[in-house]
């Protein structure tokens, strides 16, 4: 028999779809020019991003000038927050930012709290949302940012980010949204939804890894990070990566198209893994809403067991997942974001994240809800814990 | 984190897994670093020339893999062994016959070895025997850390 190579792990990267990859590919041997240079080889690039910038535009109501394209989540976020930061400093000091925040936000809040910034964290229910209302009373008269993901990474959790945006508009702050887990997977209009800068990266939604973007609200000064020929309207100076980029407009040229139908059979294949772990496994508990949570995360505890070790016997047995455990971290430290929604230490360590994607089919449930009860129980008869 | 193929082999298939019924001597320790936790549970008899060997040996253990693999390592080094060869059993021999462990998780052989040590101390105190001083102060040491990382778990 085959062995089974079952990918559970969107969250931390997708493959790129076959239909983008064709679309790169003459970019690399063929269409290569720079886009700054003036002669045909160079014009064919610049034509091309520009038309890319607009697809990348439309996924999310945004005019074209408004995308910059960056390398990376962690640089457009980077830029979002250092560059609002160093602009609007004379403004003001105070930035927001939630407890459940990706590390590059976490990390480049706590840079800039070294710069001579003051940073708030807001904290969250137990299911990880964030209250408008606590952003309004955080709100002060020298606050010049709020920086709240719209879906976790970890729990799903969808951010209402409608009404943050809301909050933030009428207080006259700026309001900047980390998507990276929810662009091309969620309707996202950034002027229903009262976003100034949002971020989203092309490696989670079937584009290629090393380009991202960061949309900028027209008017909205930012200050730039790199510095040099002047690339993406002077915010962001370094050469053009040509492929990657119309590659990521590929991909959201196919989520814009597929969004519907791939959300209702994601959520439908979510539910079935989620009631079938229930009823197979005793002691299991779901970290982040039953509902309001994106479609292809799974985020469940199992009591008694470590995250690392369930994730290695998974492997063994051809299913690849990921853990919120100390073990499998390189700090050595549990998933904040579990522990600010309340989760014990116990369960944060026996903690899986199972995330679907595009290829994930009914047969790939059926195979998971066979080895995982049993990779639970060889663990469990192990363990000091239970019984 | 790249584990050798000798850890991958342990820790599908681990060595002396269990419970053990009416043990000499249970050595329960927790790893202050990550919250590891391991029981182990011996069976001392005596070999030909007399001296006190461990016999039986069983281990249950919450942890990594590499948690798992040291566990069930220590109980084939330990196999046989006179009680003061086992007290010698140390880190770098453990990970030596697993044929090396990732730097971040040499932490997880230590657990091994003071679960070893708390066991035969524990059958050592429980006969009324002289316990070595060395082994009293690691006892007493092991047995602070064990306090606070069981508080930690039971945390709701």
């Amino acid at each position: 028999m085959k062995k089974a190579k079952i990918y559970l792990d969107y969250a931390a990267t997708t493959p790129v779809d076959k239909r983008v990859v064709k679309v790169m590919q003459p970019f690399f041997d063929k269409k290569f020019g720079n886009t700054m240079s003036l002669h045909s080889f160079g014009q064919e690039a610049k034509m091309v991003v520009e038309d890319s910038r607009e697809k990348v535009a439309n996924l999310i109501g945004a005019k074209a000038s408004e995308i910059i394209f960056t390398s990376s989540a962690t640089e457009s976020n980077n830029l979002a927050l250092k560059g609002i930061a160093f602009a609007k400093k004379n403004k003001g000091r105070h930035i927001i930012i939630s407890s459940i925040e990706h590390d590059c936000i976490v990390e480049s809040a706590s840079w800039l709290e070294g710069q001579g910034f003051e940073i708030s964290k807001l904290s969250v229910d137990r299911y990880g949302f964030v209250d408008p209302k606590e952003i309004k009373k955080l709100i002060r008269k020298d606050t010049i940012l709020v920086s709240v993901m719209h879906a976790n990474n970890e729990i799903g959790t969808i951010e209402p980010i409608k009404e943050i945006g809301a909050v933030c508009k009428k207080a006259g702050v700026l309001f900047h949204t980390d998507a990276a887990q929810s662009f091309g997977k969620i309707p996202i209009d950034v002027n229903k939804m009262n976003i100034d800068l949002l971020t989203a990266s092309s490696h989670k939604m079937y584009g290629p890894k090393g380009v991202a973007c960061l949309f900028i609200r027209e008017g909205v000064k930012v200050e730039p990070l790199l510095h040099g020929g002047g690339h993406e309207f002077g915010l962001r100076s370094s050469t053009v990566n040509t492929a990657a980029i119309v590659g990521f407009a590929k991909a959201c040229e196919l989520c814009k198209k597929e969004m519907k139908v791939e959300i209702k059979r994601i959520s439908t294949l979510r539910d079935e893994l989620i009631s079938g772990i229930f009823k197979e496994i005793k002691n299991v508990s779901l970290n982040g809403h039953s509902k309001k949570r994106l479609a292809n995360n799974i985020n469940i505890a199992f009591s008694f067991i470590e995250g690392e070790s369930l994730i290695m016997q998974l492997d063994i047995l051809g299913v690849a997942v990921s853990t919120g455990s100390a073990c499998s971290s390189r700090k050595l430290k549990t998933s904040s974001v579990l522990s600010s929604i309340g989760i014990s230490p116990l369960k944060i360590n026996g903690s899986l994240r199972l995330s679907l994607g595009r290829e994930t089919k009914k047969s790939d449930i059926d195979y998971v809800l066979k080895v995982l009860p049993k990779a639970v129980k060889k663990l469990r008869a192990i363990s000091p814990f239970k019984k | 984190m790249l584990y050798t193929k000798k850890v991958i082999d342990h820790f599908k298939n681990p060595h002396n897994f269990g419970k053990m019924k009416n043990p000499d001597g249970v050595g329960r320790v927790g790893n202050i670093v990550c919250g590891d936790v391991m029981q182990l549970y011996i069976k001392v008899g005596k070999n030909k020339k007399k001296k006190e060997v461990i016999k039986k040996i069983k281990f249950e253990t919450f942890g990594c893999v590499a948690a798992l693999a040291t566990s069930s390592i220590i109980t084939d080094l330990a196999k046989g062994k006179t009680l003061e060869r086992a007290l010698n059993i140390e880190k770098a021999e453990i990970v030596k016959a697993l044929g090396g462990l990732p730097p971040i998780k040499i932490h997880c052989s230590i657990l091994a070895s003071e679960a070893l040590a708390e066991a035969i101390y524990d059958y050592l105190s429980k006969n009324n025997r002289e316990i070595p001083k060395t082994l009293q102060v690691k006892h007493k040491r092991n047995h602070q850390g064990l306090e606070k990382i069981e508080k930690k778990w039971q945390k709701k």
